[in-house]
């Protein structure tokens, strides 16, 4: 992509795992293999599968909170993976991250003051106290709390104010690119809207970058403009949300959106398509399509070739027969 | 602003006084450690005697209003030589202690947090500490030093850390993996900053718990350490050294023997009430 604020080539990233007695018996488990994916500068993509599919991980991957087993992650033309200490930590301004569980994401010994002036002190040596009262001030009332929640612990905060309180950390050093990671799975649906509708206003408002991490679906069409489709460590689909949404391509994807409830009970007569099985362990992985376990337009050129990824205009997918 | 007072806090220093609100053992033993310290602090000015000055003409008086411990074999008022005996074993209780759970709980975040050979091999230094019998290996560090108060302290936190560092480095096994300490790796935080800013003040209870309970145990071993000869030497009013040297008119003249050994009875008693309090009501709040 010609104008992709990060890009991923051929990302690996595989666990190793001592087991058996002693812990001589090595397992290898492939979270993460081959991924490449561009994010474009002010998009929103969504990166959507089942639970162990490999999608946090990638996360990880891209902000450098783990090492890859191979491959690079390119932000902004650079290999992050490539940069010395000193050079990451200050990128790190750039690229930040909500978390799904806004209990455990909090210092439960830190107030809120101190958990917001923590990125401010790590990277503006020379702000002042007030000066960072101030910009803590400000950055609560972006994320629509008010002040006196500075002085509170976590503890004391509803589950939505405390996903707006990480939201405000993430958005402390004004960073270009933001991972959520499953931001909005842990809320009550009520404030679910409302932590959506925020993060949709601050991206308009800062011209933010985002990756969504979710497994929900119904959440991805009303935030994304394009989706990454993830099926045991492998993207096997890419491309717009209403195209994807209108026309999935790889049979996995069919059936992710067919699991997608459907509020007005008069319109389902849709025919509901349910996958059998279970996704395969991630540690020994189907030969070919990782997906002909489980895939009913299964054909014998799927066990023995794996699919690569083919482009067609601004779409992604690696099945041998797709779903034209 | 009702609200904003509300907010205060809970800190730790609100579960301290929780425990000892709501666990009335607790609270007793919080009493007897405060009278213990109000003695020990203004002895002079609680008990007309001098600890050291020998009247062998009133050799182990019974106990009565004038001597209320009695006296021992060389006429020393034994309630004075008792409350004067508080001082150096609180001083043991305390200071060691603060030294040993220090030590253990610097060990035990950086073997935790970092891991690796370093964590490694701090926690086997851990073991073979642990695997010796603490008060032979206290005997050792006496013997070799040299029976003084200033050696007694360093032989008891030598013994003492390993257990901290032990309890320390789970909890920030478990800590290390929360989601705050990615938040802080994301921001950029360095790794000294993250043990020191987040991982030790969730210690903390858990530090506090474990230094309450090993007050009694360093107050036991310098009682066994002086009982044993290598402790506090004669004639400092040392309560080991007080049972130890009663024991010998055990049968003609009880109390001298007896009373010291009941102070430290109940002083290794109320730490431990204190030291189950704190962990009661510390305990909830580690889950969150």
């Amino acid at each position: 992509m010609e104008n992709a604020l990060i890009s991923t080539k051929n990302l690996t990233k595989i666990f190793h795992l001592s087991t058996g007695p002693l812990g001589r018996k090595k397992v290898f488990v492939h979270a993460v293999e081959n991924v490449n994916i561009d994010i474009a500068s002010r998009e929103t993509l969504a990166l959507v599968g089942e639970s162990g599919c490999g999608k946090t991980t990638l996360g990880r991957l891209i902000l450098r909170l783990i090492e890859p087993t191979k491959g690079e992650v390119l932000f902004k033309g650079e290999n992050i993976f490539s940069l010395d200490r000193e050079r990451m930590r200050s990128l790190r301004r750039d690229m930040q991250i909500i978390f799904q569980d806004p209990y455990a994401s909090l210092d439960p010994r830190m107030r809120i003051l101190d958990i917001l002036a923590e990125p401010l002190k790590t990277h503006n040596k020379d702000m002042s106290k007030r000066e960072i009262v101030e910009r803590v001030k400000e950055l609560l009332s972006v994320v629509g709390l008010q002040e006196f929640v500075m002085s509170g612990f976590p503890h004391q905060f509803s589950g939505g104010q405390r996903q707006r309180i990480g939201i405000a950390r993430a958005l402390a050093l004004n960073p270009e690119f933001i991972v959520c990671d499953e931001a909005v799975s842990a809320l009550d649906v009520s404030i679910r809207a409302q932590i959506l509708n925020l993060l949709m206003d601050l991206k308009e408002r800062f011209n933010l970058t985002l990756l969504f991490i979710t497994h929900d679906l119904s959440v991805v069409s009303f935030i994304s403009d394009r989706i990454g489709v993830m099926y045991l460590g492998k993207c096997v689909e890419i491309g717009p949300t209403a195209d994807i949404f209108d026309h999935p391509l790889h049979p996995y994807t069919l059936f992710l959106l067919s699991a997608v409830p459907i509020p007005d009970p008069h319109a389902r007569d849709r025919a509901k398509l349910i996958l059998e099985g279970d996704i395969p362990s991630p540690v020994n992985v189907p030969s070919g399509c990782r997906f002909h376990t489980r895939c009913p337009y299964l054909r014998d050129v799927c066990v023995s070739e794996e699919p690569q990824m083919q482009y067609i205009g601004n779409r992604g997918f690696a099945c041998h027969f797709p779903l034209y | 602003m009702e609200k904003e007072k509300s907010l205060a806090h809970e800190t730790l220093f609100e579960d301290v006084i929780r425990a000892f609100k709501e666990n009335k053992t607790a609270l007793f033993g919080l009493i007897v450690v405060v009278i213990l310290v109000v003695l020990a602090i203004f002895a002079p000015y609680v008990t007309p005697y001098d600890p050291y000055e020998i009247d062998l003409n009133n050799r182990f008086l019974k106990p009565s209003l004038n001597h209320w411990f009695g006296t021992d074999m060389f006429g020393r008022d034994l309630f004075t030589r008792v409350i004067y005996g508080a001082r150096i074993s609180l001083a043991i209780g305390l200071i060691p202690s603060l030294i040993a759970v220090s030590i253990g709980a610097v060990l035990g975040v950086i073997s935790g947090y970092v891991g690796g050979r370093l964590g490694y091999w701090v926690m086997r230094m851990a073991d073979v500490v642990m695997a010796f019998p603490s008060l032979l290996l206290a005997i050792v560090v006496m013997y070799t030093l040299g029976a003084t108060l200033f050696n007694l302290f360093i032989a008891l936190s030598v013994v003492g850390w390993a257990g901290a560092a032990r309890v320390v480095r789970s909890q920030t096994l478990s800590i290390r993996e929360k989601e705050f300490i990615e938040a802080a790796k994301a921001i950029g935080v360095k790794d000294f900053k993250i043990m020191a800013k987040h991982v030790f003040p969730n210690c903390l209870p858990s530090l506090m718990v474990l230094f309450t309970m090993s007050i009694p145990d360093a107050i036991l071993s310098e009682a066994s350490l002086s009982f044993l000869g290598v402790g506090a030497q004669p004639p400092t009013p040392s309560w080991g050294l007080l049972v130890s040297n009663g024991k010998e008119f055990l049968f003609s003249a009880p109390w001298v023997a007896i009373l010291p050994g009941l102070a430290i009875l109940i002083t290794v008693l109320a730490f431990n009430f204190i030291g189950d309090g704190l962990r009661d009501a510390i305990d909830p709040y580690l889950k969150g």
